[in-house]
């Protein structure tokens, strides 16, 4: 016998008769779960060793049977009957009986397999990508569209926007982000002012890092992190917050109260981020044109007031007007896609989950984009 | 509930439910009657809060409509509509309460849309309306708050705060103890046989079911459509049907 670590099996065989014809096999003992296989081994070594004519399998000895062992008696049956061989099961206890009984033997046959769908060719599965981006695109818009008219039309009843609401938006992403957004900017500007010193200042160019990062910080590093920041503390916040509700049928309670979901959930929070990221933005700037001055004053010897000065000669009036445009852009962007996420929820928890996720991720993403055509626009509108 | 026997409220024509092209039941016509208190039985997954949803508006039939009072649910007329759901009020099996607001909110909400009450006023409402469900003095409570069957109780409110002459429910009695659902049952007779609203109500409770009930239509997954209706003591006694005779048995039916 080999030893091995698994307990030593607790049943017995006893065979009665002669090799090829009527045989008793008695068993014994436990016939638990951990013996199963085992048992089932023992059991086809014992068949093709005897070759019995005919086989009575008493199980008066059986002390203890669990469903397992159960399963083993009904497989012995149905392998003798695979074989052509009289078999018989005697002795059965009325316990044993029982717990026989609790195993249907036609779920045992495994079930027909499910046809799978053909695997995709690799072209096939580009297009069908391309297609399901494209449907999702499309749905964007038209969600997007819908709110813009929404947004239009509330404008003429003022009076109906949730401003309790909106109020409440414009804290959540605008009051409550202020400290993130302020910090990271300040370092984001002393990092960009550090880095091009470095360069600059072999050039004997120190006051230009003032420059670059004023056009860096006011054209594209402000609007896009504070688009970014939002989107994470916002965008995803929102899709969560309404997935929650279609989760829980709230939003349906609502259509029933003949209300749009549409102008009652989504109009109050993207017009608080349209409202509230602008300013963010300028506060980003802010903070970033104050890191750079730390580093002009500090490490190249500046002082704050030709710093000032020289942000202001790089930067003009259309410079900032057309990147708070931008952002209120960033914004609609964030909260729209935010909104559309959570109404698409359907089922439970690890659906709002996952549409946390992609609210966060089409965000930033249509965000770039975004900044691209605006970049390029805003270059041949000067 | 003798003379208006013969005024149906609701009326369900060849309703059609399709999922994809997985058809849940198809051509379901019933009636419900004014001042009655009909409940829809089935077996788990026979389509019977997707029939609810159909009747509330919701989803939309494949085919066939749903008239209340006349007007079909789905009318694209939005004055129409209006008046259409002010007259219907919901309960929904999750309760559905708007988590951000309180009780009183809650309430407030449908008076505020469709009134020009004062403040003052929609207040009193309130109060009165959390009373008539036993829930007096929890007006500033949000939902998170409450137990599952206080929440049950204030989704009845908000359903009830426009005194709408139709409410639907939606398992009322899911996920409550027995005296807790009792009391739900009590609370909808009462309602029932005082204002005269009528009422749908989608449960599985067999004691409700007894309790409650004027009528039933009973849907059926695998002949995906109604099986039977009327006076569920009358179907238990005389129903030939065994679909039917188990179901108000509780017996298991033959394995299908
Ligand atoms: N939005 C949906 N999309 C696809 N299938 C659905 C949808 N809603 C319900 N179904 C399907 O329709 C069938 C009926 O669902 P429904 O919720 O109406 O059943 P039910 O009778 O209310 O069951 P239960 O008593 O368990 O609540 C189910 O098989 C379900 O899978
Ligand atoms: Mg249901």
């Amino acid at each position: 016998m080999p030893t091995t670590s698994r307990p030593k099996p607790d049943y017995a065989f006893q065979i009665e008769g002669q090799k090829r014809e009527k045989i008793i096999l008695s068993i014994s003992g436990r016939l638990v779960l951990e013996h199963l296989e085992h048992l089932e081994s023992e059991y086809a070594a014992f068949l093709t060793e005897m070759r019995p004519a005919e086989l009575t399998v008493d199980v008066s000895q059986v002390e203890y049977l669990d469903s397992a062992g159960a399963l083993a008696l009904i497989q012995m049956e149905d392998q003798a009957k695979a074989q052509n061989l009289p078999f018989q099961l005697v002795n059965l206890t009325d316990a044993a009986r029982r717990i026989m009984a609790l195993v249907d033997r036609q779920a045992l046959q495994p079930s027909p397999p499910v046809p799978k769908p053909r695997p995709w060719k690799a072209l096939e599965q580009v297009g069908a990508v391309s297609l399901s981006v494209l449907n999702d695109f499309v749905q964007v818009l038209t969600f997007l569209g819908g709110l813009l008219i929404a947004l239009a039309q509330s404008f003429r009843h003022p009076g109906k926007i949730r401003w309790g609401d909106t109020l409440f938006y414009m804290k959540r992403a605008g009051v409550d982000g202020l400290p993130i957004v302020g910090l990271i900017s300040l370092l984001l500007g002393l990092i960009i002012a550090f880095m091009s010193s470095l360069q600059l200042k072999q050039f004997g160019a120190n006051i230009y890092v003032a420059s670059l990062l004023a056009i860096a910080m006011v054209k594209e590093l402000g609007p896009i992190m504070t688009a970014i920041l939002v989107a994470g503390r916002s965008g995803s916040a929102f899709a969560a917050e309404i997935g929650t509700m279609m989760v829980n049928e709230e939003v349906d309670a609502l259509i029933i109260m003949g209300f749009d979901p549409l102008k009652f959930l989504a109009l109050p929070k993207v017009l608080a981020t349209m409202l509230v990221v602008p300013v963010l933005t300028l506060y980003a700037d802010f903070f970033g044109l104050i890191g750079g001055m730390i580093v002009g004053v500090v490490g190249l010897d500046l002082t704050v007031f030709s710093y000032i000065s020289q942000t202001q000669k790089s930067l003009n009036l259309f410079d900032l007007l057309s990147s708070l445009v931008k952002s209120a852009v960033f914004a609609l962007l964030i909260a729209g896609i935010g909104c559309q996420r959570g109404f698409q929820v359907r089922g439970g928890a690890e659906a709002v989950g996952s549409a946390t996720t992609s609210a966060v991720v089409a965000a930033i993403f249509l965000i770039i984009v975004t900044d691209s055509a605006f970049a390029i626009v805003l270059h041949y509108l000067r | 509930m003798t003379s208006s026997d013969k005024n149906p409220i609701i009326v369900v024509e060849n309703l059609t439910a399709r999922f994809g092209d997985r058809t849940i039941f198809t051509n379901v016509s019933f009636q419900v009657n004014e001042g009655e208190v009909l409940v829809i039985l089935g077996g788990s997954g026979c389509g019977k809060s997707t029939l609810m949803k159909q009747m509330i508006g919701l989803y939309r039939p494949a085919s066939g409509r749903v008239l209340i009072k006349g007007v079909d649910i789905n009318t694209p007329d939005e004055v129409q509509l209006r008046q259409l759901r002010m007259q219907i009020g919901v309960l929904f099996q999750s309760s559905a309460l708007f988590g951000s607001m309180t009780l009183g909110e809650n309430v407030a909400l449908p008076l505020g849309e469709y009134t020009d009450l004062s403040p003052a006023s929609i207040d009193l409402l309130v109060r009165m309306k959390l009373a008539m469900v036993n829930l007096t003095g929890s007006a500033e409570l949000l939902p998170s708050e409450l137990s599952g069957g206080m929440k049950k109780r204030a989704g009845l409110a908000r359903a009830m705060a426009l005194d709408p002459s139709i409410l639907f429910f939606d398992e009322p009695s899911a996920g409550l103890d027995p005296i807790t659902s009792a009391e739900l049952d009590n609370l909808i007779k009462t309602i029932n046989s005082s204002l005269g609203t009528t009422m749908v109500i989608v449960t599985h409770e067999l004691e409700s079911i007894f309790d409650i009930a004027h009528r039933v239509v009973m849907l059926d997954k695998t002949a995906k459509g109604l099986i039977a209706e009327g006076d569920p003591h009358y179907l238990r006694e005389h129903s030939t049907d065994p679909r039917v005779v188990n179901f108000f048995q509780r017996r298991v039916g033959e394995l299908k």
